[in-house]
Formats: C-alpha cells, sequence, structure tokens
C-alpha cells in the first residue's frame, strides 16, 4: 500500500477568459521513503500540483480527484477541514520561501506562534529545535533574528526547518535550490536525504528545474507537460532510457549536469507549449512531437508499462512496448 | 498567467470596471454632480447672490432648497457654487499630482545627491501644516481669486505624491525591462516615455483622484473661514455664511445641509472611484 | 535608529527654520506700508492707534538692515517676545496662545488616539468580510470625505439645538468664571464634547479604510499563504496580519497631522471652542497679525513636536527601524 496515492486530480485556476487547466487528471502513487522529483517545463503546473495537495484556495477550483494519505482521504477542497493534516502530516516548503517569513516578528516568534496553534509549548521544543537547525547548519542566533537579517539562503533553510518540524509523512519541496549559491545548495540537498534518512519525513515530491539535482537524491522522477503527467520512471530510467519524446528531448537538451533546463529553450522542439486555457484534444505535445501519427489525435492514458511500475502516456511508447 | 499572456483581451479592462460597484457606484455620483454643475444654473432664474425671496423658508415649490436669512435662494447658491468646485479641485488637483510627481520621479530616477535634496525638501514640506500655511498666505495677500486659490492649494499638497511617486520609480527602476533597456543604451527620455510612464499610468490616475478630493476639501476649508475668493460663491462660503448668520439657532438646516452633503458625496465618490480602480489595476485586491 | 532620528531631527529642525522665516518674510511682502496697512486694517480704538504706531515700528524695526531685522525676530522668538495682540489689546501675544492651547490639546489628543486606535481595530475587523465591508467601505469613505465644519455643523444642530442635549458655543458656560470645581470640570466637559466625537468621527473613517486596505494587502502577502499552508489558524493569521499593517497607519498618522490640525481650526471655529485655531481665526478676521504670526508659530512646534512622538512611537513598534534596517519609513 502506497504512502500517497493521487487519483485523477483535476485542479483549475478560474479566471475571466474561462478555467486555466493547469492540472488535468494526475493520477500517481508514493511509496514509504520514496524521494520523487517533479520535472517539466516553466508553467507545465508543477507549483499547482504542489499546492493543491497543501492549499487549495481560489483562484484555483477543485474539480475532481482523491488524495490519500497514509489511510487517510485528504479533504483538500475544504479550506478549514484541510488544516488537521497541514503541516502535521503534509507541509510545503513553498517555491517564494524567500518571503515566506513574516518581516516583522523575530525567527523564534514565529516558531513558537505556529506550534502554539498546533498545542505545542515553544520552551517544550527548543532542544529538539537546536537539533534541527544544527542539522542545517544554522547558528542558534539566527532565532533571535528578524527575517530580514537573514540572507536568502538562511531564510529558505528557516523555512525547511519549520515545514518540518512536526516530521509531517509528506514533504512538498518547490524549488528549493533556485536562488542558492552552489554550496548552500549542496547543504540544502545533503539535508532533503538526511530528513528522509532519519525518517524525519516518510516520502518526499520535489520540485525542480535542476535535472542533476534529481539525479543526486531522487528515487524517481515524474515528468509534466502542459498540465499533464507524460512519464513516471526510476530515476535510473527516466534519465538512461527516457520513453515519452517529450522526456527524451527534455533530457536530450541538457548538455551537462548542472545546467537547468528552464534556463535555455528547449533545443530542437520547436514551438512552444499549449495554452491551458483551450488545450488541444488528445496528446497536448503532439504540436511538437516528431513522432506524432494519427492515434495521437486521442488521448493517450498514462498508464504502467512493464512490471517496474513505469507509467508513461505516449501512444508510440505503449506500441513500442506491446 | 504566464501561458496566456499573449492573449489578452483589450477590453479586460472595461470588463472588471464594469463589474466593480464601487468605481460604478464612484463614477455615477461625481457624473451627477457634473452634469448638475453645467445644467443647474439654467434650471434657476436667480442670481445667487440675488434677494429674491422672502427669508427663511424652507424649502418649497418655488424655492427647491429654501431661501437664506436674507431671502436668496439656496438652490441657486448650491448649483453656482458646484462649478468652482471642480474647478478648484481639477486644478489643484492636477497641479499638485504634477508638481509631485515630477519631484518625486527626478528624485527616484536621478539618485544620487538630486534625491537627496529632493527628498529633504519633500519631506520639509511635508511636514508644515498646509492649511495653517494656506491661511496665513491668504490672509496677508487682500486679493483672491479661484485660480489663486488652485494654484496655492496645488503649491502645498504635493509632498505626498512625491513621495510615493518615488518610491514607485525606485521599484520600477529596479525592474528588468528598464535594465534591458539601459544595456540597450536608450536615450533616458526614451526609457522613461516607453518603459516606466505606461507602468505608472494607472497609478498617475489615482493620484490624482486623490488630489482631487483633497483640494476640494482644502478649498471648502478655506472658504469657510473666509478665506476663499472674494468673489463669487462656493459652498464652503454657504457653511460660513449659514453658521454666522444664525441657520443653527433658527434651525434652517436647508442652507447648510446642501452645500456640505454635496462636498461628502462627491469627495466619498472619488475616493471610491479610487478603490474600484485599484482593484481592477491590482488583479490580488479583487473579491473572489 | 541614531541615523533615523538624526535624519528625522534635521527635517524638523529645517522645517522649523523654514517655517518662522515664512513666518517673518509674509508681512513683509505685503503691498505698500505694512505698518500703515496694518493700522488701517485694523479696527482700532483712537488711543491705541498711536501707542500700535510707535510699537509696529519697532516691532519691525524696519530702520535697521534686513538681515538685522530677520535676526532679531529670531532673538523675539526664542525670547518668547511674539508682540502684542490688537484685537485683545494690550495682551501679549504669548499670554493669549498660552491660554488657548490646553482647549485645542484637550480636544485634538484624545480626539486623535482614541480615532486611531477605534478605526484600526474596527477597519481591520471589517476586513474581507463580505458583508461588512461592503457597508462599511461606502459609510467610512464618505465620513473621510465629509468637510470637518460640516460634520461639526450636522452635530451642533442635532444634538445642541435639536435635542438640546449639549451647548453649541464655548468652552464653558458664560456664567462661570474658571476655578477649579466638580461643577467646572463637568462643564468644560460638557462643552467639550461634541467638538471632540465631532473630529473623532471623521478621523475615525480614514483610520478604519486606511486599516482596511492595509490589511487586505497584507492577507495577499506571501507570508500570509505560508502560514495558511502550515494550517494556521486565521485568528493568528490575522494578528499578524494587523501588526504589520499597522506600520504603515503610524506613518500615515504622521502625514495626517497637518489635515488633522486643520480639521481642528475650523470645529473649533464652527463650536466657537476657544482653542488655537479660533483664535487664528478671529485674528485672521480681525487682521491682528502679531497674533496671526504667533498663532502660525505654536501650530507649526505642535505639529512638529507630534511628529516626532509618532516617529518614537514607530521606532518602538517597528523592529526593523530600531535594528537600524530600514533608513526611512
Ligand atoms: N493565479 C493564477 N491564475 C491563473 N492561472 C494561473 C495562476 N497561477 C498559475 N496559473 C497557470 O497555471 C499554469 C501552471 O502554473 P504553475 O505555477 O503550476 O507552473 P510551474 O510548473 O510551477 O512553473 P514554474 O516552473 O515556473 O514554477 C501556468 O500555465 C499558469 O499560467
Ligand atoms: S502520444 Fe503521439 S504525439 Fe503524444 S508524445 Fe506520444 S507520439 Fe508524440
Ligand atoms: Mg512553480
Amino acid at each position: 500500500m502506497p504512502l500517497l496515492e493521487v487519483q485523477d486530480l483535476r485542479v483549475y485556476y478560474q479566471t475571466i477568459r474561462g478555467d486555466v487547466k493547469a492540472l488535468d487528471g494526475a493520477s500517481f502513487s508514493l511509496a514509504e521513503g520514496e524521494i520523487m522529483g517533479l520535472a517539466g517545463e516553466s508553467g507545465c503546473g508543477k507549483s499547482t500540483l504542489g499546492r493543491s495537495l497543501v492549499l487549495l484556495k481560489p483562484p484555483m477550483k477543485y474539480v475532481e480527484g482523491r488524495v490519500t494519505l497514509e489511510d487517510f482521504s485528504l479533504p483538500i477542497w475544504d479550506r478549514e477541514k484541510m488544516n488537521a493534516f497541514r503541516f502535521s502530516k503534509i507541509s510545503l516548503i513553498p517555491q517564494y520561501a524567500m518571503n515566506a517569513l513574516n518581516p516583522t516578528r523575530k525567527v523564534k516568534k514565529i516558531f513558537t506562534d505556529i506550534l502554539a496553534t498546533k498545542g505545542i509549548k515553544g520552551s517544550q521544543v527548543l532542544p529538539e529545535l537546536r537539533r534541527r537547525l544544527e542539522m542545517v547548519e544554522l547558528p542558534l542566533d539566527v532565532l533571535n533574528m528578524y527575517p530580514i537579517e537573514l540572507s536568502g539562503g538562511m531564510k529558505q533553510r528557516v523555512v525547511m526547518v519549520l515545514s518540518t518540524f512536526l516530521n509531517p509523512s509528506l514533504l512538498i519541496a518547490d524549488e528549493i535550490t533556485s536562488a542558492l549559491d552552489v554550496s548552500t545548495q549542496r547543504a540544502v540537498v545533503k539535508m532533503l536525504v538526511d530528513f528522509r534518512d532519519r525518517r524525519v519525513v516518510r516520502a518526499m515530491i520535489v520540485i525542480t528545474h535542476d535535472i542533476s539535482l534529481l539525479y543526486q537524491i531522487a528515487d524517481s522522477i515524474l515528468v509534466m507537460y502542459a498540465g499533464k503527467l507524460v512519464e513516471k520512471g526510476t530515476t535510473e530510467e527516466i534519465l538512461r532510457a527516457p520513453k515519452h519524446p517529450y522526456t527524451r528531448f527534455l533530457i536530450a537538451s541538457l548538455p551537462d549536469i548542472g545546467v537547468r533546463y528552464g534556463e535555455r529553450k528547449l533545443e530542437g522542439v520547436p514551438g512552444c507549449p499549449p495554452l491551458l486555457l483551450q488545450p488541444p484534444r488528445g496528446c497536448r505535445f503532439r504540436e511538437r512531437c516528431p513522432h506524432a501519427f494519427e492515434k495521437c489525435l486521442e488521448e493517450p492514458p498514462f498508464v504502467a508499462i512493464g512490471p517496474s511500475g513505469r507509467q508513461v502516456a505516449c501512444w508510440q511508447a505503449l506500441e513500442e512496448h506491446a | 498567467m504566464k501561458g496566456e499572456k499573449g492573449k489578452k483581451p483589450k477590453n479586460e479592462f472595461l470588463y472588471f470596471a464594469w463589474r466593480n460597484w464601487k468605481l460604478r457606484l464612484g463614477l455615477a455620483i461625481v457624473l451627477f454632480f457634473v452634469v448638475l454643475a453645467i445644467v443647474g444654473p439654467r434650471l434657476t432664474p436667480h442670481q445667487p447672490w440675488a434677494y429674491v425671496g422672502p427669508p427663511a423658508r424652507p424649502p418649497s415649490k418655488e424655492f427647491w432648497f429654501g431661501t437664506t436669512m436674507f431671502g436668496q435662494d439656496v438652490f441657486t447658491q448650491f448649483v453656482y457654487g458646484l462649478y468652482p468646485v471642480f474647478l478648484v479641485g481639477a486644478l489643484g488637483g492636477g497641479l499638485a499630482t504634477l508638481i509631485g510627481t515630477a519631484i518625486g520621479f527626478t528624485a527616484g530616477y536621478r539618485g544620487g545627491w538630486v534625491d537627496e535634496i529632493l527628498n529633504t525638501f519633500t519631506n520639509v514640506v511635508l511636514v508644515i501644516p498646509t492649511l495653517a500655511l494656506l491661511l496665513i498666505i491668504a490672509a496677508y495677500l487682500g486679493v483672491r481669486s479661484f485660480f489663486i486659490q488652485a494654484v496655492f492649494i496645488g503649491c502645498t499638497a504635493w509632498p505626498w505624491t512625491a513621495r510615493a511617486v518615488r518610491a514607485q520609480t525606485l521599484s520600477l527602476k529596479a525592474r528588468e525591462f528598464v535594465d534591458l533597456a539601459r544595456i540597450s543604451a536608450a536615450r533616458p527620455t526614451k526609457i522613461i516615455l516607453t518603459e516606466i510612464a505606461p507602468n505608472m499610468l494607472s497609478y498617475l490616475v489615482m493620484v490624482f483622484i486623490l488630489q482631487f478630493g483633497g483640494a476640494i476639501l482644502n478649498a471648502a476649508t478655506l472658504d469657510f473661514i473666509g478665506l476663499g475668493p472674494t468673489r463669487g460663491i462656493s459652498l464652503g462660503l454657504m457653511m460660513q455664511m449659514a453658521l454666522l448668520w444664525g441657520a443653527l439657532p433658527l434651525g434652517l438646516w436647508w442652507w447648510f445641509v446642501p452645500p456640505g452633503l454635496a462636498i461628502a458625496l462627491l469627495v466619498g465618490a472619488l475616493y471610491i472611484t479610487n478603490v474600484g480602480l485599484d482593484e481592477i489595476f491590482n488583479p490580488k485586491l479583487r473579491e473572489m | 535608529m541614531q541615523r533615523y532620528l538624526a535624519q528625522k531631527l534635521t527635517i524638523y529642525i529645517l522645517t522649523f527654520f523654514l517655517a518662522v522665516t515664512i513666518d517673518w518674510i509674509i508681512p513683509r511682502f505685503m503691498p505698500g506700508n505694512p505698518v500703515q496697512t496694518m493700522l488701517s486694517r485694523a479696527a482700532l480704538r483712537a488711543e491705541a492707534v498711536e501707542v500700535m504706531r510707535g510699537y509696529y515700528l519697532r516691532a519691525f524695526g524696519l530702520d535697521v538692515p534686513v538681515w538685522q531685522q530677520y535676526l532679531n525676530f529670531w532673538k523675539a522668538v526664542f525670547h518668547g517676545d511674539l508682540g502684542v495682540s490688537v484685537y485683545l489689546f494690550p495682551k501679549p501675544v504669548i499670554r493669549v496662545i498660552a491660554e488657548a492651547i490646553p482647549y485645542t490639546l484637550a480636544i485634538l489628543v484624545p480626539a486623535i488616539v482614541l480615532s486611531w486606535i477605534a478605526g484600526n481595530k474596527f477597519g481591520a475587523f471589517a476586513a474581507r468580510r463580505r458583508w461588512l465591508d461592503n457597508t462599511v467601505l461606502p459609510l467610512g469613505y464618505f465620513l473621510t470625505a465629509t468637510p470637518y465644519m460640516w460634520l461639526g455643523i450636522l452635530l451642533a444642530w442635532g444634538f445642541g439645538v435639536g435635542l438640546g442635549w449639549f451647548p453649541i458655543a464655548g468652552g464653558y458656560s458664560f456664567a462661570m468664571t474658571p476655578h477649579l470645581s466638580w461643577k467646572f470640570v463637568l462643564d468644560l466637559l460638557w462643552h467639550w464634547f461634541l467638538p471632540f466625537v465631532s473630529l473623532f468621527l471623521v478621523m475615525f473613517g480614514g483610520w478604519a479604510i486606511g486599516m482596511r486596505n492595509m490589511i487586505i494587502y497584507e492577507l495577499e502577502a506571501d507570508y500570509v499563504q505560508y502560514l495558511e499552508s502550515l494550517g494556521a489558524p486565521r485568528k493568528l493569521i490575522r494578528r499578524y496580519a494587523f501588526r504589520n499593517a499597522v506600520l504603515p497607519q503610524i506613518t500615515g498618522l504622521a502625514l495626517q497631522i497637518g489635515t488633522i490640525a486643520a480639521g481642528a481650526v475650523v470645529t473649533e471655529t464652527v463650536f466657537s471652542y476657544p482653542g488655537i485655531g479660533k483664535l487664528l481665526v478671529e485674528a485672521i478676521q480681525n487682521q491682528d497679525y502679531f497674533l496671526i504670526q504667533g498663532c502660525f508659530l505654536f501650530i507649526i512646534i505642535g505639529v512638529l513636536l507630534a511628529n516626532l512622538i509618532v516617529d518614537i512611537a514607530y521606532l518602538i513598534v517597528d523592529p526593523r527601524t530600531r535594528r537600524g534596517m530600514v533608513g526611512e519609513i
């Protein structure tokens, strides 16, 4: 039984011009201890997926889908009821972690205020807090500082400590390394793995543009394209033998490890992703896909191929497999 | 909104503008008074200062807003008094916006010692209580007209605008597109006109509306104290007259209610229009 | 922190300098011979004219070079020698003003402080509560848009003339002479009430709206999103947002002090309340130039002091300025 199971999740953004179908039917699962990387071009819906598991609020609109975390069915459509799960069971390190701390409160105060809402006294957990700060190589002094006195990387790590403090079962880390220098990045990455190894968190979704990061830490990779899941497999499988044409482009466009695909246009892929307001029918990659054929006018299902649990949504890949 | 950038329909602004009740309400009230200021004087056969009826009469068919202690027609005074409200508001508010924008923009854009000096100057003028200053200026300089009043108001009301515009300029300057333009060695005037001004326009519109309302209130205060224009009628002057000639103890409410109500409604409507605009320009503030 | 205070003090000193200079220049800019003009404009009793002429000539010191005149003016200011009131001849201006100050402070200080606190609380409460928001908002805007004198007149008319609950003029009853007794204090309060409420209401609307708008901005901030994603209850979020929104409201208070002073001037006029504002207006109406100069000077001093107090309050509330991280507010 997987730790997290997402079934057919659909979340749209409501705008005056209609619904932006940023997450259009996602089904996947996460095993105990799994670190899953979530990759895809900018705007493909990665953050939307992460956010909808934690804080689904307007203009986001829940359309359908079920999310099960450890036997609990998460009421993600209910902002109030979800409070029982947030922070303690499922937690997010947001993409905007740099601005995530109230600038006029000391870090310590932020911690104690939040913990108090979960009925935990700040003084009780001070030793643990120290331990965690050490783990991310932050000096204890940060507790007595205001967020604006901290550097970007320090703020990011403070947010990491806070988000994981209650040992959530699932941690979603959204672009946590993108604004950091290389050495801080390394520390942060090590920390994520540490968190898993020490059982602070039971599973993790790491959203990133940096494939090399995933290479270092991810057990599996899930690739998205234009609001759809296109491929999931182990890190080895995805990087060595991508099956979906889009994944292949994604991997091939990485000249060297360490360069982020978001920073350069996908080489050799003409065109750009479709607008999510009125996505084309059938496979959404069709316009850019060199292998597109008649069948691609129908939507390819996201199905398992082979026993390893590898999934892909592409007619051509399916036929190859068959 | 990344994906949909290219497809932004032109009428999105109008769409939200029409859906926003604050904007509709505000504009409707302002428009009502504009029309009244234009049409009003044609609806009445009287002149504002002429003694045309029995004194201290409540509103009636003949004198819609009643008459003053001296038998002047309050409605006539009222509609004639609306015109200077708009005149001083537009002129004074416009001038204040202009000066404030020029100073704030220069300070923010040039930076360095220019900024230092302009900013200090702004802060100094900001602290001086404008009305007290206007009072003594008006008290010493005998001849006064609506035009001079508007100029005085404009020359003293600009500091907060300068500060706000300076802050805006600084934040715009820090954005990428301005950097890009600068790297490509575009001329400063070109950068200002093509990159900065369009981004600031909506903001300046809102500043002007606030200054418009502020100028109206300032003018009313000056008029009320008896330092308004020496000729002509204004709403502030009506209130002064009413208070001075015992409208209160005599209970001639029709004399002092309309002018104050008109100012409050008009300025309030301007402010509400502003909130509406703010919500349209800032999608985040919209009610879902 | 020192930098911040030093910066502010520089500005206040500059302002004071400028204001005194304006105070000195303006009568000298009057067309014609200022002394003659003043004497002819002021409605003086015959025996006063000669005294005043001699006095004005000496006071203006027109026989010495201009820079000397200017220096003399500064000296006089620092000695509290602001001349003699024509309209209340022969009372020295400084004494006339000293008698008026308590009244002005009595209505202004409570009105400012209470309206600020109540307005902020109320605005924060109304923000993002649809029903309240949509009714309170127009009402609040209407209140801030109300000319101070009009609200004063309305209150005087309704509660003074109509209901007869409160007097509509004066600082205390005509029949009384100021002395210390419960009866007199009650009488003072009774006269104080309407001018106070009138100032309070107009300001209240402004603060409520300012706070409501600030809170709405704050609730969109990233840190609020993060708090929500950590499952923080509304109460905590609102508390944080309120604290942050209060800061610009304090700055707003500093920006508003001039306008508020103007409001006090007309409110005192409406209620014939014997404060500085009414004094100033009477001085203007009676062409009492020394009194005008004196009132202006004291209004400036009051405004500067008020600004200073607000600055210090800001220092106490905003940790960032205290730590010298933000140079300017
Ligand atoms: N508030 C919003 N209103 C309307 N559409 C939105 C909103 N936020 C995001 N979108 C749309 O949803 C799509 C997915 O956005 P999302 O933020 O999930 O992308 P992402 O994959 O995280 O991109 P990035 O890598 O740049 O963070 C985008 O096409 C975007 O246009
Ligand atoms: S389904 Fe067809 S169009 Fe889509 S990726 Fe596969 S081959 Fe290309
Ligand atoms: Mg994202």
